[in-house]
């Protein structure tokens, strides 16, 4: 499917309460615009259908069109910020089956003149693309994988990492459980390689931070069908036992990517303990009741497009090309070297909802962010960093992979 | 460093003779608590809490200071106080989310950005019909009438552009590129400037106006940037602005600095930093010029700044989430 401009199809989904500014005068907009000799930036969207996990709540919608929403929804906002000032933005979808070839999907998209590339890919795929020669002078963003070693060993110079790594989420929770004086953390969790990553993460937290992993333990009881006739009462029986031999602790750090049992542990854990990680409190670019900074209109815009509410790789994708867009805009130019080049200048300062500048590290081209603390709270917690953890240039750089411990060497 | 010492010694002579600011009532607008604070400024004592719909931030008076009208984001909707009677008479139809207001000199018109549709919506003060819609960025927010009334700026908060109406014709004639998250923009008297905050971007753009016919050719001609000794970079957002009488000082709250720069017009450079209240937004001169209110958005309160000596002299309270301020001379129903 090839969207260009303003043709998102997902907009006739539009409810009729938004029906607002069809009625607006547009001539108004046209005449402003200088006519003909726009300049056009082609961003090319390229995913996989991979299997996702079920989620374990049935009250958690199943979103199958994740990130894509948020790329439709900028893809519009560039194009009615580029129309006022002489620049039209086009977006192309490559979205393979679950066994598809998204190399080869790549290669197309890329003899296809595309440089632009929007990943929603998983770590082994994304780096299979940027390591094609034709990739070469690509700018590769990747929106979904939050692999750390795609920002250490793994590090490529045609990659940038819009979605928080695991380091980062890690650190954000890290840092506001040492603020609550709650530094002991009881670590539960699948097996699975994002599981093994983010474990691995909150041990180098709790150095960092002055935390303590009191022990790393592997859920026992498999996976399985998530609504069950039966009822609670064996869950209910199950978790206090998985729990209790547990040293003391202060709070269960639950890892589990594939969302099959961490939702279980509220209220149900031996000893009364909140839940943490990738269930309960969650570290996250994105949560559904995050208010503030402006952030409303991004929670009002996806709806009207999508007929859902935005998820965290709706914010990244949309993030994504919003550093382009903005990129090509500020600095004039639509290459990918002048573009990549002013990503990384200390001109680049990206507005998006979370009350200060977002830009890129250069050392491994992580976007730097603050992180909502939310999740699986009804609302927001907080946003990390916290007070009192200091940076000598950034205080986002307190999360995640900071210059001197980085393993990445840019080629 | 002798500058301050003067300012110190002011200061002193000023509380010394203490000559009453003239009366005014200030109206704050709280974000959370959907109410507008009414204070004296004489006895600075909370004389009216008003309710209002859900959500009210951007709050203007009209020209003849009878009627206040209050943007109410989550209830859609423009609140119509009556100053006098300090009750809410009438409401305006704005269309969604409205966030900022300017009304036109003669208080006939007023423009109305409503945040969540991307649109200017311009309105009939007296009968409420809408005059013409203008789509603008993404995220309008800032709004002011030209001085001349012949134009109406718009900022777009997410699309980083100062948009300008054709007030007569109620059409675009011009956009400009500047920082990130633009806030408010404001026009000089002389017409000659229209100066735009950027929070994120942490800067004010000075744009040349002096080609009044054609804003089409207005471009920013100068920057001006922040700095406070221990503050983050990141903590310097500029989001309101007020020029003071003559326009020869510009007053902007700092947003996370806790601070309200006060800036000279002519050098483009900040003379001081005046300590306030946690999380300023908006502010407001009083009728005099002698005072400056602040609302300060995370401690609840209201700053007053004596601009003689910028120094803070007060913090009253108000109600929770303080944002916008307005003034008018007098005290209700005089």
């Amino acid at each position: 499917m090839s969207i260009g401009i303003g043709t998102v199809s997902a907009e006739t989904k539009t409810p009729p309460a938004a029906a607002a500014p069809a009625k607006a005068d547009t001539d108004g907009a046209k005449a402003a615009a200088p006519a003909g000799d726009k300049k056009t930036m082609r961003l090319f969207y390229l995913g996989k259908k991979y299997d996702e996990p079920l989620p374990l709540s049935y009250a958690e919608e199943v979103v199958t069109d994740k990130g894509i929403q948020g790329a439709g929804l900028m893809l519009k906002e560039a194009n009615q910020a580029g129309n006022f000032i002489g620049y039209a933005f086009e977006m192309d979808e490559g979205i393979v089956p679950k066994d598809g070839d998204v190399v080869a999907k790549a290669k197309e998209a890329l003899a296809a003149g595309n440089r632009f590339i929007l990943a929603d890919l998983e770590p082994d795929d994304l780096l299979a693309v940027a390591d094609l020669p034709e990739a070469k002078d690509a700018v590769i963003m990747n929106i979904r994988s939050s692999a750390t070693k795609l920002r250490q060993e793994e590090c490529r110079a045609n990659i940038f990492h819009v979605i928080p790594d695991f380091a980062m989420r890690a650190d954000a929770l890290a840092q506001y459980l040492i603020w609550k004086k709650w530094p002991k953390w009881y670590v539960l969790r699948r097996d699975t390689p994002e599981d093994q990553d983010y474990a691995a993460m909150i041990k180098r937290s709790a150095a960092r931070y002055g935390g303590k992993v009191v022990e790393d333990q592997v859920y026992r009881l498999p996976p399985g069908a998530r609504n069950l006739d039966s009822g609670h009462q064996q869950v209910q029986q199950q978790i206090p036992l998985e729990t209790e031999s547990a040293p003391d602790h202060d709070v269960v750090w639950v890892v589990n990517s594939d969302d099959d049992f961490g939702d279980y542990l509220m209220y149900r854990t031996s000893r009364p303990r909140p839940v943490v990680g990738t269930q309960g409190l969650q570290a996250t670019a994105w949560d559904k009741s995050y208010t503030e900074s402006g952030a409303m209109h991004f929670q009002n815009a996806i709806p009207r497009l999508a007929n859902r509410k935005p998820v965290e790789r709706d914010y990244t994708a949309w993030l994504a090309f919003r550093a382009l867009a903005d990129s090509a805009m500020k600095s004039g130019k639509t290459s990918p070297k002048a573009v990549k080049k002013y990503m990384l200048s200390d001109d680049f300062k990206l507005e998006a909802f979370k009350g200060q500048a977002l830009s890129f590290r250069d050392w491994d081209q992580q976007m730097r962010q603050p992180v909502v603390l939310g999740g699986g709270t009804r609302v927001p917690v907080s946003t990390s960093p916290q007070e009192g953890f200091l940076h000598q240039t950034n205080l986002t750089d307190t999360l995640g992979f900071d210059k001197p411990e980085t393993k990445c060497k840019l080629k | 460093m002798t500058r301050n010492c003067l300012a110190a010694a002011c200061a002193t002579a000023f509380l010394l003779v203490a000559v009453p600011a003239t009366a005014a009532t200030i109206f704050v607008s709280n974000e959370k608590d959907n109410t507008i604070t009414v204070i004296d400024s004489e006895t600075l004592k909370t004389i009216k809490t008003i309710e209002t719909a859900r959500r009210p931030r951007g709050i203007v008076l009209s020209p003849d200071n009878k009627e206040l009208f209050v943007a109410a984001g989550d209830g859609d909707i423009i609140d119509v106080i009556d100053t006098a009677t300090m009750e809410v008479v009438r409401t305006l139809d704005s269309g969604p989310d409205p966030e900022l207001m300017a009304v036109d000199s003669k208080g006939d018109v007023i423009y109305i950005a409503n945040e969540d549709d991307s649109l200017v919506t311009v309105m009939d003060i007296k009968s409420g019909d809408v005059l013409g819609e203008v789509p603008v960025g993404v995220e309008p927010e800032g709004m002011v009438v030209s001085p001349d009334d012949r134009y109406t700026a718009a900022t777009s908060e997410s699309t980083s552009m100062a948009h300008i109406i054709d007030n007569e014709s109620i059409k675009l004639v011009g956009n400009i590129l500047v920082d990130s998250r633009p806030r408010e923009a404001k026009f000089t008297q002389d017409g000659k400037e229209l100066w735009v905050s950027s929070e994120i971007g942490g800067t004010i753009s000075v744009i040349d106006t002096s080609d009044w016919d054609n804003p089409n050719n207005w471009k920013p001609v100068e920057k001006i940037s922040f700095e406070v000794p221990g503050l983050r970079p990141e903590q310097l957002q500029p989001v309101g602005m007020d020029f003071n009488e003559d326009d020869s000082r510009l007053f902007v709250p700092l947003g996370p600095a806790n601070r309200v720069a006060v800036i000279d017009t002519k050098t483009k450079e900040v003379l001081d930093y005046v300590l306030v209240g946690q999380r300023p937004w908006h502010g407001e001169f009083g009728p005099d010029y002698k005072k400056y209110y602040v609302a300060n958005g995370l401690t609840n309160d209201l700053t007053v700044i004596d601009v003689d000596t910028l120094k803070a002299e007060k913090s009253v309270p108000v109600g929770r989430l303080p944002w916008g301020v307005a003034i008018m001379p007098g005290k209700p129903g005089e």
